[in-house]
């Protein structure tokens, strides 16, 4: 090193700086984000927004009650759907994994977390709606399960795997079935772990919109069973924010303060549930 | 001991150890051990049957175009003219400018975090990162509208074109909607997802490396630039990846923003369109067959690309975590 002492802290500290800066500009945005969505989306929450439905197109007023109910409708589907599925296949990669077959689930599951939200949707408009016929809850619920899947799966193939070999030689030397162990004793010590990654994924797809908008579609009014097309806070917002009506650009951020304080919520208690690995 | 033999008395219905003698085949394994593996085959399948569906969804349109179709840039659904090219176009420059935005300060992040940030602040601001992740595209869209979109109009382009307006990229009116500013959001979109996977691969590297520079009278940063950062190289060349495949596929916040025209322009203000945004868009509205066959085509292409980039991106990642060691 031919630079003297000096120089070299100079440098030292010019990068530490950047770094800093670096760490601010990344977090800049999401307090902006915060800041926006709680400053006008407090305004448009209402006793009319949960309860009521939308109002005619141009008049002011009017609520989300469709859509919430509708979101919370998609999103429990999609937890029906491809909850219990991603929690076997994790269990097949924990215990049966390293086989060839485990390798090339494993691959497919990462591949499939890759996907772009979007194809999902054009998958499930293929083979659910132009089948059937009209967009459903159920092929939006699908395509969302789709998205859960690989999350969960590896979730619970990893925490699996963290639960001490002890225990399981422990039960399986008192005579238990493997099957016994992995469920009564495996699966039950990595719950909070497994309920964790589901959390996050729910979190995850309450906001997705892509898929939506040609599964589960969007409805102005009460959908009177799954079977028929179902309003969603995402793609509600969506619609309100690319409108030029001024009330409601009022009722999408009204929307976009719950959507964000429910998946703000479900990160938060993810968090608190498992000690932070930092 | 107490807490252990808690756990290992779950409570059960049935008798939990077996009475069978041990030669006895145990059918509950059996059946076990099939239907888990039936579940974790429905992934392959599911994959699979994406690939072979979204194939037979854009065959009218494979079959009209061939390889014109990437190649032009006519999207006309009314006389039935369909080129991707503005789309392939949009995407790639905006994923390309977001991963410019996106990659030095992710870097500049996961290293402090990983490397220089007090024990106290580690936690609560990489929390703070993952929660950017966290946010729905839809919000980073509405919040792009209303907060991004006229800041970039009155004050980052017109500051852009003051000092380099003599660049043809920076020239044109300043609308706000267009590829800079969907490039932005993507940017900030994809930072958490590079930060997580540069933090992960710094960690994977031994503090040994560090303390040698360090013992051998380094700076800090003398420390990471020679012990670190050659052999992570490969790592965050698959953290890029990862953002980058990110990038390509994701729509609504893009959509919202870029300005949706499919033209394609030297300058960064001009509106654009993603291959995402326009099936977004248009899918609902199409209603010919070879219209959705395009718009199936241009979901395909997209499918192909990311699948890709997502596996060069984890055999880039795996090579730093699979051998601490290293090039050294």
């Amino acid at each position: 090193m031919s630079r003297s002492i000096k120089t070299r802290s100079l440098i030292d500290q010019t990068v530490t700086v950047l770094c800093v800066l670096s760490t601010a500009l990344a977090i800049v945005p999401l307090f902006s984000v915060l800041y926006y969505v709680a400053s006008r989306g407090l305004g448009g929450v209402n006793l009319a927004f949960f309860t009521e439905l939308p109002a005619p197109v141009g008049e002011v007023g009017g609520g989300a009650a469709n859509a919430i109910v509708g979101s919370l409708e998609l999103v429990g589907l999609a937890c029906l759907i491809g909850i219990p599925p991603g929690i076997l296949a994790g269990v097949y990669l924990a215990e049966y994994g390293n086989s060839k077959l485990g390798q090339l689930v494993r691959f497919s599951a990462d591949v499939m977390a890759g996907v772009p939200s979007i194809t999902v949707g054009l998958f499930i408009y293929a083979i659910v709606v132009l089948q059937t016929g009209h967009f459903s809850a159920y092929a939006g619920g699908l395509s969302l399960a789709i998205i859960m899947l690989p999350t969960v799966t590896r979730t619970t193939e990893e925490l699996l795997r963290l639960v001490p070999e002890a225990l399981r030689e422990a039960a399986l030397g008192l005579g238990v079935s493997k099957w016994r162990t992995t469920v009564s004793i495996l699966l039950r010590t990595a719950l909070p772990g497994v309920a964790t990654g589901i959390m996050l994924a729910i979190a995850r797809v309450f906001g997705e919109t892509a898929p939506l908008l040609f599964t589960s579609f969007s409805n102005r009014y009460w959908s009177d069973s799954l079977n028929e097309p179902t309003a969603s806070l995402p793609v509600q917002i969506f619609t309100y924010a690319v409108s030029p009506y001024e009330d409601w650009h009022r009722q999408a951020w009204a929307a976009a303060l719950l959507l964000v304080v429910f998946v703000l919520l479900l990160n938060v208690s993810a968090r608190l549930l498992v000690r932070p690995r930092v | 001991m107490t807490a252990l033999s808690t756990e290992l008395h779950p409570p059960s219905e049935g008798p939990l150890v077996s009475t069978r003698a041990p030669s006895q085949v145990n059918w509950g394994d059996r059946v076990f051990k099939v239907t888990t593996a039936g579940f974790a085959v429905l992934i392959i399948v599911t994959i699979v049957a994406m690939v072979l569906q979204m194939s037979v969804s854009a065959k009218l349109s494979l079959r009209e175009f061939g390889w014109g179709f990437l190649t032009s840039t006519d999207w006309n659904p009314v006389i039935g003219s369909f080129g991707a090219l503005p789309f392939i176009y949009g995407t790639v420059v905006s994923s390309l400018l977001a991963l410019a935005i996106a990659v030095p300060v992710s870097i500049g992040v996961a290293l402090y975090l990983s490397e220089m940030a007090p024990e106290a602040v580690r936690g609560p601001l990489a929390f703070s990162v993952e929660l950017l992740a966290a946010v729905p595209s839809v919000v980073y869209g509405l919040w792009g509208i209303f907060a991004l979109a006229p800041l970039m109009r009155d004050h980052v382009e017109p500051a852009l074109r003051a000092v380099f307006g003599f660049l043809p990229f920076f020239q044109g009116p300043n609308q706000g909607f267009g590829l800079l500013t969907g490039s932005v959001v993507l940017a900030i979109m994809i930072t958490p997802t590079i930060t997580s996977v540069s933090r992960e691969v710094f960690r994977a590297i031994p503090r040994t490396f560090r303390e040698a520079a360090l013992a051998l009278g380094a700076t800090r940063w003398e420390s990471i630039r020679t012990g670190v950062l050659p052999i992570a190289r490969p790592g965050l060349v698959g953290a890029a990846i990862l953002g980058l495949g990110r990038a390509l596929g994701e729509t609504m916040a893009v959509t919202m923003l870029i300005g949706n025209r499919p033209e394609i322009s030297a300058s960064l203000f001009a509106p654009s369109y993603t291959m995402a945004s326009v099936i977004a868009n248009e899918f609902t509205e199409a209603t010919e067959d070879l219209y959705l066959a395009a718009l199936a085509e241009i979901g395909l292409l997209l499918f192909a690309v990311t699948i890709l980039l997502n596996l060069v991106a984890r055999l880039l990642v795996w090579r730093v975590s699979a051998s601490p060691g290293g090039r050294s």
